[in-house]
């Protein structure tokens, strides 16, 4: 046994969406220290959005990220008209469970087969991949140029759409249109069916922990954008009432705001959390895939969400199908929606968790104030938790192995900084360039 | 024979969404050939390898907005041939620019709950107000295909087509009627540079101004056309305080209407 200190430090974490750092120390076979820090400059978003109008927020807020920004209009789209107490249902409901199938599909592939694969594989990244694994890299590429053509025909484009807004669509797509993306989702199945089964090839470290997951679940279907909050732990509870039990709590340690269940701590929004909370409401075709796979209705090992992320895309690409095979044109492509003065919220399941908006606004629709609660700064502290028990566990790999361990270790929640960042305490590091 | 040496294409990402960076990966048809013609030596996005400078092409995504990424632009542009910034963050400073029209100290106690912790520049600024840039590529998010042919340009060493004129010509094209005289939708198009393809007109929405202001652009007139269609005052100033707010043309019109 050594009485040698190491510091394992990625001073740039690469492969995922924004810029963090990590630091881990290590005293003999202890870990002393485990640090991800957030130096993402802040960028305010809660603050301008005072004074603007109420349908101003679902462009704005999915400037705050360019993988999920469908989820940033959704929750914000949602927000606003609980505020103005309006419902949308029927064909326009679809629609945007339509456009959030694309969003899955393309986030989930570029998680899966471009960030997280090349870790299993032993890959700087997909383009080194691509060499020896041309196939699959491709394959990829298509699937997820397939879930991107979803977004970008009811969207406008793929980055920021600009058909989303408050009651629903600026235009809505005619049958052929849907139609027409038929025979690529057909092909997107298929492949995604493969990733199910490829990804369940994997190796996977030995590793879980007691968690507490939470996802939306809704009584009739997996989640998008509706249902009660609910976790494995007991908690069930309404939309409106996530502030009385989440709370951000100021960490001293990681000087980062870290958002906690009040009275019992860290716990896990994503997937995997959706997966193990809504089993039963994906179709037993995806349930089958997902148990030729190696799953069980319960998956602890946070490693094993690159599997689950298979399974959602699949999950996606039925469900997109679905929705456009029962398609009818709405006659209007949005519910009239007019400000009075309140609060409201919303809460949708974004590729990497749960995204909750709250906004008050006057009788004009002027947004008085706003809060935002990203997915993962809701992980932040339970990625924390998972380098505290991975690394004594790794302790006699060769830091260099150590340190990409952990770097694959955190990205298994597909982190996105940029998202966490505009509430995260900020810390600026001088040793990189 | 040897293969010549590959030309060496970085990417750095300062305040933003990371939409711009994604846009390349976005290029499904395009990025493995890409990724043949060039040696991707610094995507932080997509890969944990890093091949040391200096780099033949920098893109530059994201606006300036800490001390410490001030002095980081400098190193950039010191490891950098050509160096392009991509979007509305790093070529007018982003949305997160509407801070510089508030007192940011105000901003700061809005979000945080220790102020004292964050190290913040008062303005978020555009990179061209720190370094020489050789090329701006406008957007929020960039057009791929044009991103994709100023790469091009810069390693065939010829100008880039990229056109300077106004949305409402790209509507002509793509035959999408104008939405101001069809519908009455005030609309940003005459002075807002094409690139997107229209897109909004196309949605049966005016243009929100995401490329920016056109060369040259007339926003006064614009403004009185607004006007009369019943547009608020404080709604022309909001529409011009959107992703390109910074950018002179956009804030000197809404400044404008803020004053009165």
């Amino acid at each position: 046994m050594s009485n040698n200190s190491k510091t394992i430090r990625v001073d740039y974490l690469a492969r995922v969406e924004g810029e963090g750092a990590l630091y881990i120390k290590i005293k003999g076979d202890t870990v002393t220290d485990v640090k991800l820090k957030i130096f993402e400059p802040p960028r305010f978003f809660e603050a301008f959005l005072r004074g603007r109008n109420f349908t101003e927020a679902p462009d704005i807020t999915a400037r705050i990220c360019g993988i999920c920004p469908i989820a940033y209009q959704m929750s914000s789209c949602h927000a606003m008209e609980d505020a103005c107490g309006v419902t949308v249902d029927g064909q326009l409901r679809a629609l945007r469970r339509l456009i959030y199938c694309g969003e899955w599909i393309e986030s989930h592939v570029l998680h899966v087969a471009m960030l997280h694969a090349p870790d299993f594989l032993g890959y700087e990244s997909a383009i080194h991949m691509a060499k020896d694994h041309p196939d699959i890299v491709q394959k990829a590429l298509k699937l997820k140029k397939i879930g991107n053509e979803i977004v970008a025909l009811l969207g406008g484009r793929e980055i920021h759409p600009i058909n989303v807004r408050v009651g629903g669509f600026y235009r809505v797509p005619t049958k052929s249109e849907l139609r027409e993306l038929v025979p690529n989702l057909q092909w997107a199945r298929d492949a995604a069916y493969e990733f199910v089964r490829w990804t369940g090839t994997l190796e996977f470290p030995d590793f879980e922990q007691d968690y507490e997951f939470v996802a939306l679940r809704h009584p009739d279907e997996y989640p998008f954008n509706e249902g009660r909050l609910v976790s494995n732990k007991g908690l069930d509870i309404a939309i409106r009432e996530y502030e009385e039990h989440f709370v951000e709590e100021h960490v001293e340690h990681s000087n980062a705001l870290h958002s906690v269940i009040k009275g019992r701590g860290n716990y896990f929004v994503g997937p995997l959390a959706r997966y193990n909370l809504n089993f039963d409401k994906l179709p037993p075709s995806v349930q089958k895939a997902a148990q030729e796979a190696g799953l069980g209705p319960v998956c602890r090992n946070p490693f094993k969400s690159i599997v689950v992320r298979a399974v959602e895309t699949l999950y996606a690409c039925e469900e997109a199908l679905r929705i456009i095979s029962e398609y009818e044109m709405p006659e209007k492509p949005y519910v009239e929606v007019r400000p009075r003065a309140g609060v409201g919220c919303g809460c949708t399941e974004a590729p990497r968790g749960i995204l909750y908006h709250r906004y008050r606004i006057d009788d004009q629709g002027i947004i008085l104030d706003a809060k935002i609660v990203p997915p993962t700064s809701q992980n932040q502290k339970t990625i924390e938790s998972d380098l505290w028990h991975f690394v004594p566990k790794n302790i006699n790999l060769s830091k260099e192995q150590l340190t990409w361990k952990c770097e694959q270790a955190i990205r298994n929640y597909d982190p996105c900084i940029s998202c966490a960042t505009h509430f995260l305490k900020v810390e600026i590091e001088r040793e990189w360039i | 024979m040897p293969k010549a040496k590959k030309p060496k294409v970085a990417v750095w990402k300062f305040a933003s969404c990371d939409g711009c960076q994604l846009s390349l990966l976005d290029c499904e048809d395009e990025l493995l050939a890409v990724a043949d013609a060039v040696e991707i030596a610094y995507f932080l996005e997509a890969s944990r390898a890093v091949v040391k400078g200096p780099y033949d092409i920098s893109l530059v995504e994201g606006s300036i907005t800490t001390p410490h990424d001030a002095e980081r632009i400098q190193e950039v542009r010191r490891v950098s041939k050509f160096l392009i910034t991509i979007g509305a963050c790093a070529t007018a400073g982003g949305i997160q620019a509407l801070r510089n029209f508030k007192d940011v100290k105000e901003f700061i106690s809005i979000v945080y709950a220790r102020p004292e912790y964050i190290s913040t520049l008062e303005k978020s600024t555009p990179i061209a107000e720190h370094v020489k840039v050789d090329f701006e590529l406008r957007g929020c998010p960039v057009n791929k295909y044009q991103l994709l042919e100023v790469i091009n340009a810069f390693l065939n060493r010829r100008k880039p087509n990229v056109p300077s004129y106004s949305v409402c010509l790209e509507c002509k094209r793509r035959g999408t009627p104008c939405v101001m005289v069809a519908r009455g939708t005030p609309c940003l198009g005459p002075v807002t540079q094409a690139g997107c393809g229209a897109i909004c007109p196309a949605y049966h929405r005016g243009c929100y101004g995401c490329f920016g202001p056109k060369e040259t652009p007339n926003t006064a007139s614009l403004s009185a056309w607004w006007r009369k269609l019943g547009v608020q005052e404080q709604d022309l100033v909001r529409a011009f305080r959107g992703f390109n707010a910074y950018a002179e043309p956009f804030r000197k019109e809404s400044e404008a209407y803020e004053q009165q």
